[in-house]
């Protein structure tokens, strides 16, 4: 537990290196925020029938999106580990007293936290504070705030889990490219990052409901406005915790099988 | 300590000629050629060892060393390491071992050289106390005080190099594997490393085994060397012997006064010769040096003599011709 500890730590002082990194990504938050609610807020005046998520949680669930985007993006990557195995350097992690798939799940949800550290409370805070109808509201009661905050982690370790599979696949293709565009695109509509699922067309809406990727993002801040009921998230939160042990158990088989595989070229 | 014996490895490469062409035809057919990397290694090491391990390039070395630090795994053989085989029992094996690799780098890059080290501490659960000692050893004899601080980006080469050895070391492992740690090191950083590594080996009895080029390396540390060219294990034995094997010659250079007369002395042969300066190569087996140097002074007015050895790098050279690799 230590060695996680140490990462995670070393991954913040890493992460508060990059100042000027983190008031940019801000920055960029706040654009796609209000682009994102603009485009919305003209469908929503514009439509004849009622929207299945009022515009009040729509602007909450693009915020929060905003503001946790370490947590929720796939394309949200550690170069450093694609390094590792296209350079060859993976020989000093293989010279480890440690099980390599339990430090590398270390290393990125280190990076993921640190980013995210630096980066969510001044996009909530000045949301909170915006003009309506752009403001960010409060969750209706601590309940629902406490099972918010539980399945937002219970999310981003289930995404760390599914983002280990695109690590795992670059050691056999040696290009992140490829797999970092099916993974991104694929994986961040079905997490409802592009349109939120309640708003997609039905069918799709059930493929989006099979998949684990909505559990990451669309579920927990869904959980924090309010549209699902807490009884319902108390449900989704044990299909999480389903679906992360499986993913860590199928991801885990498949990290040591591509680790037999691999061979250290060169000098 | 460490018990190789017949360990095989071979590699499929995939080869295509160049050109459009053949590229074309490499996306559906391939052709693979096997590549033989070691073939039948048999060696053991006992511990306090410093054992050079030398070959050219691409003799297999490097396979070797992966071998040993548990990242590959052989096609047959077996390998013993303090009871362990590394690729079977790898998470409690590698505890005891350091690798350097000199081409790669295990330290973090952004962040100051110290806080690799921490991190290190913690992934080999070193405790406290004894972190603290290894580390002030490390930064005396490395010469690090000054560089500790910094990224590991601003370093130079041979600073980075001396904190990549640092590193390896911070878990006080019995056994070292150092696969070419002075490759692109400046005369003094190779001095220190050098220093380093017998300092290691003298006061904690860590075993060594070093892959270099650079034979002065091998000079100043190993007693015994292990050569290997082209995937075959070819001399493992005392330097001196190879020396003596390969090195029974020496260079003499003599400046004298002008003199026509060639000079012609059994047992030796001319390099170079002009009426003022010659070079002689002696064979120590046939005549003696100081027997050149009479003969030399009774032929000749003198004024000048130089006696060099044969320097290592072309006992090596002659031994690569010899066993042809």
């Amino acid at each position: 537990m230590k060695v996680y500890a140490s990462i995670l730590k070393l991954r913040v002082l890493i992460g508060m290196q990059y100042r000027s990194a983190a008031l940019a990504g801000v920055a960029t938050q706040f654009f796609w925020g209000f682009i994102s609610i603009m485009v919305f807020q003209a469908f929503y005046e514009h439509s004849s029938i009622t929207p299945p998520i009022s515009l009040q949680e729509l602007i909450t669930y693009i915020w929060l999106q905003q503001a946790f985007l370490a947590f929720i993006m796939l394309w949200f990557r550690d170069n450093e580990l694609f390094d590792l195995i296209t350079s060859g350097n993976i020989a000093y992690e293989l010279c480890r007293p440690t099980d390599l798939y339990g430090f590398w799940y270390a290393k990125l949800l280190a990076q993921r936290l640190s980013s995210a550290l630096l980066r969510f409370y001044p996009i909530l805070l000045v949301a909170f504070f915006l003009p309506k109808p752009y403001n960010m509201t409060l969750p209706p009661d601590v309940t629902t705030f406490i099972l918010f905050v539980i399945t937002l982690l219970l999310g981003l370790l289930l995404l760390v889990a599914i983002s280990m599979f695109l690590y795992i696949s670059v050691f056999v293709t040696l290009s992140p490219m490829g797999s970092l565009l099916i993974f991104g695109v694929l994986g961040e509509f079905f997490a409802g990052l592009i349109i939120p699922i309640p708003l997609m067309p039905l069918w799709l809406q059930k493929i989006a409901y099979v998949l684990p990727f909505r559990w990451t993002a669309d579920f927990p801040f869904r959980v924090y406005s309010g549209h699902i009921a807490q009884s319902d998230a108390l449900i989704g939160v044990f299909i999480q915790l389903g679906y992360l042990l499986g993913l860590l158990w199928l991801g885990k088989l498949a990290f040591n099988s591509v680790l037999k595989r691999v061979v250290v070229q060169g000098g | 300590m460490i018990k190789l014996e017949g360990i095989t490895k071979s590699f499929k490469v995939a080869k295509r000629s160049t050109g459009l062409r053949q590229a074309t035809k490499a996306l559906f057919y391939r052709e693979h050629t096997i590549v033989e990397a070691l073939k039948d290694i048999t060696f053991s090491i006992e511990p306090g060892e410093i054992v050079g391990y030398i070959g050219p390039n691409g003799a297999g070395k490097s396979t070797t060393i992966k071998i040993m630090s548990g990242i590959l795994v052989p096609d047959g053989g077996n390998c013993s390491i303090m009871g362990y085989t590394p690729w079977k029992n790898r998470v409690d094996y590698v505890k005891n071992i350091g690798v350097v690799f000199g081409q790669r780098s295990q330290l973090w890059w952004d962040v100051p050289v110290i806080d690799s080290f921490e991190l290190l501490k913690d992934i080999y659960n070193v405790p406290e106390q004894e972190y603290k000692t290894t580390l002030n050893l490390l930064i005396e004899t490395l010469e690090l005080k000054e560089i500790m601080n910094s990224p590991v980006r601003q370093l130079s080469l041979g600073q980075r190099m001396r904190c990549e050895i640092a590193a390896s070391l911070i878990h006080n492992p019995q056994i070292l594997f150092l696969d070419e740690p002075t490759i692109g090191l400046d005369a003094v950083s190779k001095i220190a490393v050098r220093q380093f590594i017998k300092t290691i080996n003298q006061e904690k009895g860590v075993t060594v085994l070093l892959t270099t080029h650079d034979m002065n390396d091998i000079e100043a540390l190993a007693n015994r060397v292990i050569l290997i060219g082209k995937g075959s294990l070819l001399y493992d034995g005392k330097i001196e012997e190879l020396k003596k094997r390969f090195g029974s010659h020496k260079t003499i250079t003599v400046d004298y006064r002008k003199n026509i007369n060639s000079i012609d002395i059994p047992g030796t042969s001319i390099i170079h010769w002009s009426p003022e300066h010659a070079v002689l190569s002696i064979d120590t087996e046939k005549i003696l040096t100081s027997e050149v140097i009479t003969e030399l002074s009774q032929k000749v007015d003198l004024l000048d003599v130089t006696i060099e050895s044969q320097p290592i790098e072309d006992v090596i050279i002659q031994l690569y011709k010899e066993f042809q690799i």
